[in-house]
């Protein structure tokens, strides 16, 4: 967690610094995200998503939101946006408390979230500065097309390539992105083991709330780096070290050993109240053996890997797997599997108010899961990083009537 | 038939959630039909296979929601959860596929709903290409040429150049016509009423599209004759309301708050493409051109912001509207997200709006009303100062 924290702080200060330091920056979405391309380029990313769940873990958010609220953006709508929107509004200070840069290009990698395309047109009305449109198709068939391929291929080469070139004064140079990329596939494999290593009891790691806090985000805007590898290498280490000793997770409570409930969860965590909402979990000695959350950034547990081989093709085939691009249908049986395949007791749906592109059919899911595995579901519902949405004691009475329900159902059986 | 009888004739049309039309028309002809949520597709395609083409925009005020809102959460927009409720009602059983436009994520998620709820029906998310330069192109006409094969396949009717390209034919004069009624409407917004137009208008989500275009004529040419008073309103436009449609209570509420409306986007499937798709050369070609070239502005198409807000503003020019009002359903991320910049491009031109949110159930008229009626008198008290 040190070494994760340390990571991230030092990328905020490098964003702090860029323009003094002459680096060019490209603002682009987590999920689809061609990092290694814009790092072949010496660009530095910036995550806007990001931005908002580190200032939602910091109490920050609540006052961005009201501060977008009152320039006429609705309250029905998502609340990352509104938060960078009123972030940018009072002065773009970033989370770590550091002034973020302006754009010198926003990269809209348009994947599996409609709220991506308005989120960019809002900022380039503010910044004034140029988007690249990569339009990635979603998988409404459950499936990738030659077509789909072809279209997301030609965008890379013909729209994104040309105004990273602008953005960045520099001229693309493959031999340089196949690094990145090989990079990256070495980092994928030890990703997928940690992931997998929640397959033990005690399981080593937490995957949702320990997957999104330590052991996902360094995959966003580090990938394809050596520090990167370097992270899930020792990390990877640090939990077969757990397995082999019978340990579980870390949490903010302690480590989580006596393990009664293992479950998997769907949908994104609420940020603003992060670590109460882990301790819910952790109260009740459950730990989550998987999620879906941790998949925005890539299905790599399902045999994707970079590949150096076909630069464009493997681009092209990694935005559009990632989960929120996926169907419903296929979105089900991600689940399904992952219940049968880490043993859960049960699944837990986290439906979130300002995400449509998660939210939407969740309740249909829940349905399906229960049918197909015959395990209890649960729902709860929150916010990503509107304070106003998170209602602990609703939550938490929720979560433990969910519980009772596992543990009777598992009596029972 | 009278103008009443004929307005009258599409309300029913408008109220009919069980299809009835499409029955008989699948009865008289032995053919199949498509349904398709807002706000655009190819009609043409469903047409030149033969098949009845039929736009589901929900279930309006007159649907009681019993089974719809279990598979929702309360802040989800309504017209997914009407549209489940007729499905699950039966009321959707006469149409042989439906089809998913890439509008939002709502129904992009209803399109992987209907595949497990519905199995055994053809259900399509259709996506449109937001990058509109040749890649677009080519992906898009890679789609049509793949629906044009499952048309194929639900019709068992080949679809020629020549079917298609009548098929594209009837559908640029029904274009034309309805561009005739708004043009007639904003020139006589006291003889064209809104909620007649309105109705007229949503009538060709569902007749068969040669009788919708003797339809519209029909009604100009009675409206125009009939002598109406020609009141002290404001012109407005309204704009946001192209996916869940307001209730039919309410379109008549805001012509009544002082407003005459002379442009909008209900519908706005009906009247997407702009100008004609070709007569010449390959009729998908010409068909793919027209989506990527010549259609109006919406909140589900990407726009540079450079040119964010001037199709409106040209809109209001064209129309000489005195303001805009921004009617969009609650929780609908395409209108949402959009109107703020719009409002800032508006106000930067210093043309008045006002705008409320509405569900297709929506009860709250009065309030409403009063709130388009105060704008309508903010304008005539102090234009656009």
């Amino acid at each position: 967690m040190n070494i994760q924290k340390k990571m991230i702080g030092d990328h905020y200060k490098k964003l702090s610094t860029a323009k003094a330091d002459g680096k060019k920056v490209v603002y682009t979405f987590v999920p689809g995200n061609l990092n290694e391309l814009i790092l072949s380029f010496d660009m530095l990313p910036v995550h806007p998503e990001i931005n908002a769940l580190q200032s939602g873990m910091r109490k920050k958010s609540g006052d961005f939101i009201m501060e977008a609220e009152k320039s006429g953006h609705s309250e029905d709508v998502c609340t990352y946006v509104k938060c960078d929107i009123g972030m940018m509004k009072k002065g773009n200070i970033g989370p770590t408390g550091e002034k973020l840069p302006e754009p010198d290009l926003l990269l809209l990698s348009y994947t599996g979230c409609f709220t991506f395309m308005k989120w960019f047109e809002l900022l380039q009305k503010e910044y004034n500065c140029p988007v690249a449109m990569l339009h990635v198709p979603y998988q409404g068939d459950g499936e990738i097309t030659e077509s789909m391929k072809q279209y997301v291929v030609d965008q890379i080469r013909d729209t994104v390539i040309p105004a990273l070139e602008k953005a960045s004064g520099r001229k693309y140079d493959e031999n340089r992105l196949k690094e990145f990329l090989r990079s990256s596939a070495r980092a994928e494999d030890d990703l997928v083991a940690i992931w997998e290593s929640a397959k033990n009891r005690p399981s080593p790691i937490d995957a949702y709330f320990g997957g999104v806090y330590y052991i996902g985000p360094i995959f966003t805007a580090f990938r394809g780096l050596p520090e990167c590898e370097q992270y899930y290498k020792s990390l990877r280490k640090e939990v077969e070290y757990r397995v082999e000793h019978k340990m579980g997770p870390t949490t903010p409570e302690g480590e989580l050993n006596q393990q009664k409930f293992r479950v998997v969860v769907e949908g994104p965590p609420n940020w603003t109240s992060f670590r109460e909402f882990w301790k819910m979990f952790s109260d009740e000695g459950a730990v989550v053996v998987s999620s879906t959350y941790i998949t925005v950034g890539g299905l790599y547990d399902r045999g994707f890997r970079h590949d150096a081989g076909k630069p464009m093709e493997t681009m092209a085939e990694y935005c559009m797997g990632c989960y929120t691009n996926r169907n419903l249908p296929a979105r089900v049986d991600i689940l399904e599997k992952a219940i049968k395949d880490y043993h859960a007791d049960g699944f837990l749906i986290n439906s979130i108010k300002s995400c449509n592109s998660f939210s939407v059919g969740q309740l249909l899911m829940l349905r399906e899961l229960e049918k197909r595995t015959g395990k209890a579901g649960g729902f709860i519902e929150s916010d990503l990083v509107d304070p106003r949405y998170f209602s602990a004691s609703n939550i938490k009475n929720r979560l433990e009537s969910y519980f009772q329900m596992v543990a009777a159902k598992r009596a029972s059986t | 038939m009278g103008l009443e009888s004929l307005v009258q004739r599409c309300e029913d049309l408008c109220r009919d959630l069980d299809f009835n039309y499409v029955k008989e028309w699948k009865k008289k002809t032995g053919s199949k039909a498509v349904a398709f949520m807002p706000i655009y597709v190819p009609r043409e395609l469903i047409h030149a296979a033969g098949m009845l083409p039929v736009g589901i925009m929900g279930g309006g005020d007159d649907l009681e929601i019993i089974r719809g809102d279990a598979y929702f959460q309360s802040y989800i927009c309504r017209i997914p959860r009407s549209t489940i409720e007729l499905g699950l009602g039966g009321k959707l059983d006469c149409m042989d596929g439906f089809l998913f436009p890439a509008i939002c994520d709502v129904i992009r998620n209803l399109s992987g709903m209907w595949k497990i709820m519905f199995k055994e029906k053809y259900a399509k998310y259709l996506d449109f290409p937001q990058n509109l330069g040749k890649s677009g192109k080519n992906f898009y006409v890679q789609e049509l040429q793949q629906l044009k094969a499952d048309f194929e396949t639900i019709s068992g009717k080949k679809i020629t150049d020549e079917s298609l390209g009548r098929s594209n034919a009837l559908y640029n004069e029904n274009r034309e016509v309805l561009r005739e009624l708004y043009d007639l409407r904003s020139r006589y917004p006291h003889q064209i009423l809104t909620y007649e137009a309105y109705l007229i208008l949503r009538a060709s989500n569902i007749l068969e599209v040669s009788e919708h275009t003797r339809l519209v004529r029909d009604y100009m040419a009675l409206a125009m004759k009939k002598s109406r008073p020609n009141r002290d309103y404001v012109r407005v436009i309204v704009s946001g309301a192209f996916c869940e449609q307001p209730p039919l209570t309410l379109i008549r509420a805001l012509e009544g708050s002082g407003c005459y409306i002379v442009d909008d986007d209900w519908v706005l499937g009906a009247r997407y493409v702009l100008g004609a798709v070709s007569g010449s050369g390959d009729p998908l070609m010409a068909l793919a051109d027209s989506y990527m070239d010549k259609t109006v502005a919406t909140g589900s198409r990407h726009e540079d912001a450079s040119v964010k807000g001037d199709y409106l503003i040209r809109l209001v020019r064209e129309r000489r509207a005195d303001g805009v009002v921004f009617a969009a359903p609650s929780f609908c991320d395409p209108a949402l997200l959009e109107r703020p910049m719009l409002q800032d491009a508006l106000t930067a031109e210093n043309i008045p709006h006002t705008g409320f949110k509405y569900a297709e159930n929506t009860g709250q008229i009065q309030t409403i009303k009063e709130e388009t009626g105060t704008f309508a008198d903010s304008i005539k008290l102090w234009g656009a100062e």
